[in-house]
């Protein structure tokens, strides 16, 4: 089977939407946080955080979209712990977004280890089932990939939506944006930057926990360690890629997970079994760092990402 | 709030916060042992009693700390330059693989020759490792958070298929791990019969030079300047790209002394488990250290009897290991707003 | 003039009073705005001017006295309540986001944060209208990054003017005009007055002082010391009145111009952004002689300095120091060859906040001996070295192990510039030397640049404010768009002919006259 034949089959596709899926949520997320000012590397963590917190819920006793929601409040939890410590104390947002990891995942594997003391293979539960939007999956090819998908892939697309509306069209998305470019614009008008900064990194932190929830409860039905697997990091790729709009960052989740859904495919192809497969999975990465490459030279990044703001200095 | 400078600190205002930061640490830790069905006062006395408590558990903990205080050192250097380093993991990784190729038979050397030979051609990979997201910084501006982060993953898949492909150890009964070293490529322990090897000693010979190299040398204020103002560096003349070079190297190369010392002194061959995070928590090391080269090791010995004295801890009362992680965690993130108060007072207004 | 004090009181401040430790910042200032009327609020930095806009702005809540706007108490610590009230303010370093338009950072803040969309068109009617009642014409959705100084500063009064604001507070509002957006300015300001409006000016301007303002208060440490009508008093009286004191400024008598130190030959750098680069320039520097650049920021100054300084190459065309072509040129190469260099942002290019004084002092000769010796640093030597400079250049401090974030910014001045004039350089680079100072250490630092050349060193004074340049230099070029004019003899050019080459206009007019 050679690529151009893979290219154009429907379960290719619907794949390459499902692994995008996670990496919307969590794209959005950073972007929401990067375009307030604030470079939010607690998303690695916040992802294993979210993944394990939905699926805990769910298997607790609680219906899927409140374990979205469980999911989103946890994240949440800790963005709020990353913005009091870079906003009002304006500390190094590399240091602290890696603590952030860190805690959220030993927390999270504590957690884990709390609640299932004994297994050796972790419970699953029913995660969110494919939903066929009537009509619209009919239609070849995109049909299946993009209208046969679970409910949760269905709210990534919403959530670039509304996130691009809220950013371009509304008051709020002004500020955000204006306290990424200039907080002191924001000041002079008499808004808190504090309170913009902190609100942006706890919303886009609840996202990121979401896109980890989506591992879960919907691209798979437990939780084991290692499963997120560099994927926040992928994200802050992605932004940049994106170019820290929205629709390009979708194109570019997308893109991305074309090329992993592609990698998987041809190793079972016998020109792939040729090759170890580790070479394959480090595909993801290299792609990321490629990304990054290119994007340098035209990148416009948000004047005041990683600055803080001191109210009453200068 | 505001944050106001403090011109003067007292000796008070510069102690009391770590000193609360590390009490909030344990205190933490306590209640999150209690979770677990423990008796929260009995935590910080098992973990003490675990990393300390006897000779075998010191020298545990002087071993864990070997590592550490090599990824701390090039962390440490690293962010003193500003120049984000997450990828110690990688170069650790990447020292240990010039030791698993070269100590394996393939150099018939003496030791005396063998040692060296691999010490620095395993920080000349280490360096080569981190040169790489160094230069796109320097030259394309892309950041090297996320290019070492991606590297890490990259390069322990790297190291997987060299474990399941050439470097296989044919003996190894099918385990991916590469075959064991031959004596001469093996560091000898300090003491005989003491289950401490010289890779220690390397570590603190290290943190002293490096110590020197930062106080002393022109590249040492070429680097806390460049660190502290890369504007006012370069407008000063200081080749700003090239200094975060030499950084770079230097840093990767610390990192790499790591891999060394743990295939050579400690394991005598390289798996895909040598390192549990030790490039990770090097930065915890480095930042509790206030990025002192002399610091590190004081810091390194505290993270390692943590990791030490928990897992024993654990084994006596059944409380999840991951504990050691999040006291850690907590301790960084902790530390970090402590030191900021050291420095400035909060204003309500 | 109608008699203004019977007019209606639009803003009081009474008896207001902020310590910041052991410093009093404001020590009971009252103040009183009446509708239609211009106050000149003047006094050196660190009077408490800003402390006092601070807490009008509620930044700051004062430690005791009361705001009144309108006839009704303003709620203190409140960021929101002034604007509420009708206060706008235009500050100095304009508060605009870059990469957003005009109309993005006019309406920002304009409407609740929660409110579901931005309504442009009536945004858009608004400002249009706006800018044709006050003259301020700007393109509502041009980016802020494409537009000039003059165009800037029409935005941020339209922010407050589209906030309805009744008061106007201008922060040193023509220190970045040329002389004929200025008179713009003015015109808009008298509109503004003519509509009911009031303005508190804030400037060191003293002409200008003279010509917009009604009434003039004067603060020195904290304190009103002064407060009267602008008709009763002079220029001279209110500079005495503002530092306490007679004020010697230097007087430079005309250098004697020698040899050309440094030459530029047909230079072209690239533009950088909206900042233009330089366009073929032909220039040089004379020994014993200080040459001003005069001209509105963002016009190639940068560009220039860089290149003197040694951070940038020319793209086209030589450098010549004494006669001779430069190859190689960088930052150590320039300080090699004896160009002392004076930067723009003493605090962003010139010091290290965190650096003590002796690490700071050998930024630039860190390398050479004695303070360094095949790579080992002579940290003795370096404290010696900032000992001296403490010393001769009277810069206060505790000792040359202090950090030098924990300086006033004309002791870092002070130590910038004895690290560069210390070794008696043939060339100075002085960018902006004396910007936000106070008039004591402005002139310090003159008298320093001027003893300099008289001892036969070239000056290259760069300078936004024309009085200073007119002041001090025995030549004067203008920049504009990257192009230099001819030099012009010391007192040959009014502040309006110059005002005529910043705009751009001198070159068509010299082709005029030549045709």
């Amino acid at each position: 089977m050679d690529i151009l034949e893979i290219l154009m089959t429907a379960s290719f596709w619907t794949a390459a939407i499902r692994i995008a899926s996670p990496l919307i949520f969590a794209t959005l997320g950073e972007l929401i946080c990067e375009r307030a000012g604030i470079l939010n590397l607690g998303i690695e963590g916040i992802m294993v955080a979210g993944a394990f917190a939905g699926w805990m819920a769910v298997y607790s006793g609680l219906g899927l979209w409140p374990g979205v929601l469980v999911a989103f409040a946890v994240g949440m939890g800790f963005g709020l712990i990353h913005s009091i410590l870079t906003v009002p104390f304006g500390l190094s947002q590399h240091v602290v977004g890696l603590g952030v990891t860190l805690l959220a995942t030993s927390s999270t594997y504590y957690a884990y280890r709390l609640a299932l003391p004994e297994v050796t293979s972790p419970p699953s539960i029913t995660p969110f089932q494919p939903y066929e939007i009537p009509v619209l999956s009919d239609v070849p090819l995109i049909g299946p990939a993009l209208f046969a998908q679970t409910p949760l892939t269905y709210l990534a697309f919403i959530m670039v939506a509304i996130v691009a509306i809220v950013l371009y069209r509304t008051p709020l998305g002004l500020a955000v944006r204006a306290a990424g470019e200039n907080p002191q614009a924001v000041a002079a008008q008499g808004l808190s930057v504090a309170a913009i900064r902190m609100g942006a990194v706890m919303i886009g932190s609840g996202l990121m926990a979401v896109g980890g929830a989506f591992l879960t409860m919907s691209a798979f039905n437990s939780f084991f360690f290692e499963m997120v697997n560099g994927r926040g990091w992928i994200c802050i790729a992605l932004v940049v890629f994106g170019a820290w709009k929205p629709g390009k960052a979708l194109l570019g989740a997308i893109l991305f997970a074309a090329f992993d859904a592609l990698q998987i495919r041809i190793q079972q192809t016998p020109l792939g079994a040729g090759i170890p497969y580790q070479i394959f999975l480090m595909m993801p990465y290299i792609l990321s760092i490629l990304a990054l490459v290119v994007m340098s030279r035209r990148a416009e990044v948000p004047a005041a990402l990683m600055v803080p703001f001191n109210k009453g200095e200068r | 709030m505001r944050l106001e400078p403090i011109a003067n600190p007292s000796l008070t205002r510069t102690l009391t916060p770590p000193a609360l930061a590390i009490a909030t640490t344990v205190i933490i830790a306590s209640l999150l042992a209690m979770l677990a069905g423990a008796n929260p006062f009995a935590v910080l006395g098992l973990i003490l009693k675990g990393a300390f408590g006897s000779k075998f558990a010191l020298l545990e903990t002087l071993n864990r700390a070997t590592p550490l205080i090599f990824t701390g050192l090039a962390v440490a250097v690293a962010f003193r330059a500003r120049l984000w380093n997450i990828g110690a993991e990688a170069q650790l990784y990447a020292g240990a693989l010039v030791v698993a190729i070269l100590g394996a038979g393939l150099l018939n050397w003496p030791a005396v020759l063998l040692l060296p030979t691999m010490a620095i051609l395993a920080m000349v990979a280490g360096a080569v490792l981190l040169l790489i997201p160094a230069l796109l910084k320097v030259r394309l501006g892309v950041d090297e958070v996320v290019t070492t982060l991606l590297i890490n993953f990259i390069f322990l898949l790297f190291i997987s298929m060299l474990l399941e492909g050439v470097l296989k150890d044919p003996m190894g009964m099918g385990w991916p791990k590469s075959a064991r070293l031959i004596d001469e490529a093996r560091l000898p322990r300090i003491v005989d019969g003491l289950r401490l090897h010289w890779g220690f000693g390397l570590a603190l010979i290290a943190s002293v030079i490096v110590w020197i190299i930062s106080a002393r040398t022109t590249l040492g204020y070429e680097m806390r300047a460049v660190g502290l103002n890369r504007n006012a560096a370069e407008f000063a003349g200081i080749p700003v790209g090239r200094v975060l070079i030499k950084t770079a190297l230097l840093s990767g190369g610390l990192a790499a002394l790591a891999g060394f010392s743990e295939v050579a002194g400690l394991k005598g061959n390289l798996t895909l488990d040598l390192s549990p995070g030790f490039g990770y928590t090097g930065i915890i090391v480095a930042m509790l250290a206030l990025l002192n080269p002399l610091g590190v090791i004081a810091a390194a010995l505290f993270v390692a009897g943590i990791f030490v004295g928990a897992d024993s801890m654990s084994r006596a009362i059944g409380v999840p290991t991951y504990l050691a992680d999040i006291m850690l965690a907590t301790a960084l993130l902790l530390m970090v707003v402590a030191i900021l108060l050291t420095r400035f007072r909060v204003v309500r207004e | 003039m109608p008699n203004k004090t019977e007019a209606q009181v639009v803003l009081r401040l009474d008896k207001i009073t902020k310590t910041f430790g052991a410093l009093t910042a404001n020590d009971a200032i009252s103040l009183t705005l009446h509708k239609g009327e211009v106050i000149a609020l003047l006094g050196e930095n660190g009077a408490g001017k800003t402390t006092l806009m601070n807490i009008l702005f509620g930044q700051y809540t004062a430690d005791s006295g009361s705001v009144e706007v309108m006839g009704s108490a303003l709620l203190p610590g409140n960021p929101r309540a002034a604007l509420d009230a009708g206060v706008g303010m235009v500050h100095q370093h304009f508060t605009l986001a870059e990469n957003m338009t005009v109309l993005e950072n006019v309406t920002l803040g304009t409407r609740p944060l929660w409110a579901p969309g931005l309504d442009r068109a009536a945004a858009r009617a608004r400002i249009v209208q706006l800018a044709q009642d006050f003259k301020l014409s700007v393109e509502p959705d041009a980016r802020i990054s494409t537009l000039t100084v003059g165009e800037r500063q029409r935005v941020e009064i339209l922010k407050a003017l589209y906030r309805d604001a009744r008061i106007l507070i201008l922060d040193e509002p023509t220190a970045v005009l040329t002389p004929q957006e200025t008179t713009d300015l003015f015109e808009t300001l008298r509109k503004a007055i003519a509509l009911g409006l009031s303005i508190i000016f804030i400037s060191h301007k003293l002409h200008e002082v003279m010509a917009i303002s009604d009434r003039v208060v004067i603060l020195r440490h904290g304190k009103v010391v002064h407060e009267g009508p602008t008709s009763g008093t002079d220029r001279h009286d209110l500079a005495a009145r503002m530092v306490g004191g007679e004020v010697n400024t230097p007087t430079a008598a005309p250098g004697v111009p020698g040899a050309p130190l440094l030459s530029l030959r047909g230079v072209t750098t690239p533009d950088r952004g909206s900042a233009p680069g330089l366009k073929s320039l032909e220039f040089s520097l004379y020994a014993g002689q200080i040459t001003g650049l005069a001209g509105v920021s963002g016009n190639g100054q940068a560009a220039l300095a860089d290149l003197v300084g040694g951070m940038i190459q020319p793209a086209k065309g030589a450098l010549m120091l004494a006669g001779a072509d430069v190859l190689h040129w960088s930052p150590r190469a320039a300080v090699h060859a004896g160009i002392a260099r004076i930067p723009e942002d003493r605090h962003k290019t010139g010091t290290i906040a965190d650096f003590d004084l002796s690490e700071n002092a050998i930024l630039e000769t860190y390398k050479d001996p004695p303070f360094s010796r095949r790579g080992w640093m002579n940290w003795r030597a370096a404290r010696e070295f900032a000992s001296r400079i403490i010393t001769s250049y009277d810069v206060r401090c505790p000792g040359p192990g202090t950090r030098i974030r924990l300086l006033s910014g004309g002791n870092m001045q002070k130590l910038i510039l004895g690290r560069v004039i210390e070794g008696s350089p043939q060339i100075i680079l002085a960018n902006q030397p004396v910007r936000g100072l106070d008039i004591g250490a402005v002139n310090y630092v003159h008298s320093q640049l001027l003893a300099a050349r008289d001892r036969g060193a070239a000056v290259l004074l760069i300078s936004e404010d024309l009085d200073e340049i007119m002041a001090l230099s025995d030549v004067i070029h203008v920049i504009s768009e990257g192009r230099l004019s001819p030099p012009f003899a010391r007192g040959s050019m009014s502040p309006a002919d110059l005002g005529v080459w910043m705009t751009g206009h001198g070159y068509g007019e010299e082709a005029a006259h030549a045709s």
